[in-house]
């Protein structure tokens, strides 16, 4: 999907020539960014891809699936990927980098998260939170049942495809909790929606940067903290019998790239690599698309006129 | 009432079976684990193969894949050019020069009142914002449906000619329907690369089997005398083609173009998944932020789009001598083109429609939902906790405990007892298939939510389809809303039934019952409404009551149709598989959409050949009692 008129960008792009002429043997060919279903992905997709216009490239956007979208990358079909998490997409982009096709072009600065989430009214009735030793207590249990599940817990699991590890903890940490798993992001985040509107108990996966701990209050359940050992040696931990007795691994969302886009476009493969942006602003950003109705297109806009000091430093 | 004896020996053995059979034969219930065929690992080395080492001697298969993807890339880019990116400067069409080359082309196929439906139609997604949207949308649409109808017609064509190639193909259009569209996209996107075009194609896989099935049909159905005619006045093959037969089936291929229009549309959302954009894309990210009215705007935009093509393409199947000459029509289109060029000049709101004037539901969707929710949600909880614990749960606890063997050999007994043994022999045959995969636990939970999902769905869709065809002005309403359902992406209603029903079965329950209860419905409401005037008038003669001649006459008479309309439902039921992954199920759907994310080709393909055979089980069996009861009546097959 090409959001932007090619003509547009391939125009900027020959009256830059002139202008730069150290661009004059890169190629005018359109250097393709993904795009993902999630505000977030959409942002700094389009800062990278505004920042890349300025310097006088021809820009298209791809939409495509987020672990799908690897395929492309390795075939030099697609270019950029602006938002690999290490927490979701790592072993994708492990099994990609290592075909040699795809290479990691550095973090993005922000930090992903994911863990257990509960809205803060929770607390009156599992009081011990947001400690995850609170959970094992069967009253506390009890207070996240449902019918189907009680008098077990129910935690809401994301995606399958997700992974995460959440019946191994649950069994590892020995909680009294059913892992559900929800099929989609949106059927995740309409059921919190549902519970905090009736004020009803919800215990599940929430991930920032992301709409939702901006839009409710509420708390991550404080694990024993994520470490590689944790996941790979069962004698690590509370538990000596088995691994994943611990919290879910945080950590950089990464950039990734085709192999060939260095060759390809120098500049442009160094300005991706230099992009960098931290939570607080992307969360701001976030909220204000999702839940203030803001266009993708005018708040990067508005950032880029207010840093132009720092992408124009990308660039040169 | 002897024929009965044999089925009652059936199921007494089956149930014994069942229920004594697991200790004197543990493999019959699972299919032991050293003996799985490792299909899908085949299936993925063979696409590895395909992808990387696929010669032709002068060029790769991969380079005669990109090369087509090229060839319809280009048509494609002048398309979205004019409808919304413009060219080389140059803006795209004004929205007014659309509305209007629409609006003159429902004159020409339909008049006054069809020009103002199709009009309106886009006017609609004009005030509603989603003009951009819709036209990149319209665009692939534009794209993939001539080129779905070319390739339809060519096979049909190509199957009415030879015999032989007709019964190759009749199995790969069966595949081609009935596979779950994900199960193939990993390898479209390698073979034609990320991007709009591959959309399109994955569109025309989708779209172009009813086209050849139609194309076949309808040029069989060409009577003798005119073929004899052609031969006799010394047509060549060419001439009798393009001259005799294709304009005599002319009504019957049209109603062919209208469902490759109809199943394009529905592949939006699918097709925005990989690359399209458009109103899916506006679907996807609204319900992504939980925004329900843009999420239903964008939803009925594509609505919107569907009944505009619809309506247009079937008005074409029929002659209409007093439309205005071709010419006039040209001629009054480029006025309206280069009248909206001018005035979009002048006025800025002729080219693009005013943001100002746009409507939006706004947040009034998303508080009808939280309305519900907080004043309902404990009485919705305790019916669908009802339902799950005393229907749902046990009967998905006796699919799962079923024995594979004893499905297969009470499956050969009614294939053939229905149509002999060949049907046995496919369906016993296609069992042990599914069992062989090692995916029978995945593939009787589909069975599970697809056979509540039709029950229900025919239990609410009889009666509505009785009363419609009892009163004209009642059916008009169905109508419209039944073809609603089925244009409207079930993502729409999916995410507010999360919000309401939680995560689960029950909720994919409810999307699948939305979504096949249409052909439960039209199938029912056709069938009675063609039962045979005279008929009836001799029942009422005869002095039956009104529920006489319902039960006696109409319903008997309607039983084919009915068993067709069965049939449908199944098959809709079977499509929305992958929707229902998207809500947590645990089925072949959801194997399937795993396969897609982790682009695992063969993995796909396998779970969705095994819902392609569930599919041809349930399609074959239903024919074959459908056309014992045609025989029965004695209406000929």
């Amino acid at each position: 999907m090409t959001l932007k008129p090619g003509f547009k960008a391939a125009a900027s792009a020959l009256a830059l020539l002139a202008a730069l002429p150290a661009l004059a043997q890169e190629s005018t060919d359109p250097i393709n960014l993904t795009l993902h279903d999630w505000t977030g992905q959409l942002i700094t997709t389009q800062l990278m891809g505004a920042v890349l216009s300025q310097a006088g490239y021809n820009v298209e956007y791809v939409q495509a699936d987020y672990l799908a979208q690897f395929a492309g990358l390795e075939s030099g079909d697609l270019h950029v990927a602006m938002e690999i998490w290490e927490t979701t997409g790592r072993e994708a982009m492990d099994a990609a980098t290592a075909t040699g096709k795809v290479v990691n072009l550095g973090p993005t600065g922000m930090q992903a998260k994911e863990e257990w989430w509960y809205p803060s009214y929770m607390v009156e009735k599992c009081p011990g939170l947001p400690n995850w030793e609170a959970l094992k207590e069967p009253a506390c249990a009890e207070a996240f049942a449902t019918a189907e599940t009680a008098p077990k817990g129910r935690y809401l699991g994301g995606p399958v495809t997700w992974g995460g590890f959440d019946e191994e903890r649950v069994e590892a940490l020995d909680l009294p909790f059913e892992v559900i798993h929800a099929g989609t992001d949106a059927a995740l985040f309409a059921e919190l929606e549902s519970a905090v509107q009736r004020e009803a108990p919800i215990m599940l996966w929430v991930y920032a940067p992301h709409w939702a701990p901006a839009k409710f209050t509420g708390d991550w359940v404080a694990f024993p903290e994520y470490t590689a050992e944790c996941y790979s040696d069962p004698a690590w931990g509370g538990n000596p019998d088995l691994a994943y007795d611990c919290g879910k691994p945080f950590g950089d969302i990464w950039k990734v790239g085709w192999a060939g886009l260095a060759e390809k476009w120098p500049k442009a493969a160094v300005a991706v690599e230099r992009f960098t942006i931290d939570n607080g602003e992307m969360g701001a950003m976030i909220t204000e698309v999702d839940l203030n109705g803001a266009t993708v297109d005018a708040v990067v806009a508005d950032w880029m006129s207010k840093n132009e000091a720092r992408w124009s430093g990308w660039i040169n | 009432m002897r024929g009965l004896i044999p089925w009652v020996v059936a199921v007494l053995a089956f149930w014994a079976f069942t229920r004594f059979g697991a200790t004197l034969a543990p493999w019959a219930f699972d299919w032991p684990r050293a003996a799985i065929l490792p299909a899908a690992r085949w299936i993925t080395a063979f696409t590895k193969w395909l992808l990387n080492e696929a010669h032709f001697g002068l060029f790769t298969f991969q380079d005669l894949t990109r090369a087509i993807s090229a060839v319809i890339g280009a048509p494609y880019r002048v398309v979205t050019g004019l409808l919304s990116e413009g060219f080389a400067g140059l803006p795209p069409l004004p929205w007014i020069a659309v509305i209007g080359l629409a609006g003159l082309l429902g004159h020409r196929a339909g008049g006054w009142p069809l020009a103002l439906l199709v009009s309106g139609c886009f006017l609609f997604i004009a005030v509603f914002g989603k003009w951009t949207s819709a036209m990149i949308t319209l665009a692939s649409i534009l794209i993939a449906v001539p080129i779905g109808v070319a390739g339809g017609l060519a096979l049909g064509l190509a199957a009415y000619r030879w015999q032989i190639f007709a019964r190759a193909i009749t199995p790969v259009l069966d595949l081609m329907q009935t596979i779950p569209v994900f199960a193939y996209l990993v390898p479209i996107l390698i073979l034609f690369g990320f991007g709009p075009v591959a959309a399109v194609i994955a569109t025309v896989i989708y779209a172009m089997p009813p086209m050849t099935r139609i194309t076949l049909l309808a040029l069989r159905r060409v009577p003798d005398e005119l073929r004899d005619l052609g031969h006799m006045i010394g047509c060549n093959r060419q001439q009798m083609t393009w001259r005799v037969m294709i304009p005599a089936a002319k009504e019957g291929l049209m109603v062919g173009v209208n469902q490759v229009i109809m199943l394009s549309l529905n592949m939006v959302i699918i097709a925005s998944m990989i690359g399209a954009g458009g109103l899916g894309f506006d679907v996807l990210a609204a319900l992504r932020r939980l925004d329900f009215g843009a999420g239903l705007e964008a939803g009925f935009a594509i609505v919107a789009l569907a009944i505009a093509l619809d309506r247009v393409s079937q008005a074409l199947a029929h002659e209409r001598p007093q439309a205005l000459p071709r010419h006039v029509y040209l001629k009054a289109g480029l006025a309206t083109i280069a009248l909206a060029a001018v005035l979009a000049l002048i006025l800025p709101a002729a080219q693009t429609y005013p943001a100002g004037a746009q409507l939006s539901t706004g947040t009034f969707w998303g508080e009808v939902v939280k309305w519900i929710n907080i004043n309902y949600f404990d009485t919705l909880e305790a019916i669908k906790n009802a339902l799950l614990i005393n229907l749902l749960i046990p009967f998905k606890r006796f699919l799962i405990a079923l024995p594979w063997a004893g499905v297969a050999l009470l499956l050969a007994f009614c294939g053939w007892r229905l149509g002999g043994w060949r049907l046995a022999a496919l369906s016993g045959g296609l069992v042990v298939a599914i069992a062989a995969t090692g995916l029978w636990e995945e593939a009787m939970t589909t069975v599970y939510l697809c056979g509540i999902s039709v029950a229900i769905a025919m239990l609410i869709g009889l009666p509505i389809g009785i009363a419609a065809a009892e009163k004209d002005s009642l059916w008009r309403g169905v109508r419209l809303a039944i073809d609603t359902l089925q244009t409207l992406p079930s993502f729409v209603y999916l995410m507010p039934a999360v919000m309401l029903f939680r995560v689960g079965d029950f909720t994919a329950m409810i999307a699948v019952v939305a979504y096949a209860i249409a052909p439960a419905i039209r199938y029912t409401a056709l069938g009675l409404q063609g039962v045979d005037p005279r008929l009836i008038e001799a029942g009422r003669a005869m002095g039956c009551t009104r529920w006489q001649i319902l039960t006696r006459i109409k319903l008997r008479l309607a039983l084919p149709e009915i068993m067709l309309g069965l049939n449908q439902t199944i098959m809709f039921a079977l499509s929305m598989l992958v929707i229902t992954a998207l809500v947590g199920t645990r089925d072949l759907g959801q194997e399937v959409y795993i396969a897609l994310t982790k682009a695992n080709p063969g993995r796909g393909l396998v779970a969705g050949l095994c819902v392609a055979f569930i599919a041809i089980i349930a399609d074959r069996l239903i024919s074959a009692s459908a056309a014992r009861a045609r025989q029965k009546l004695g209406l000929g097959t």
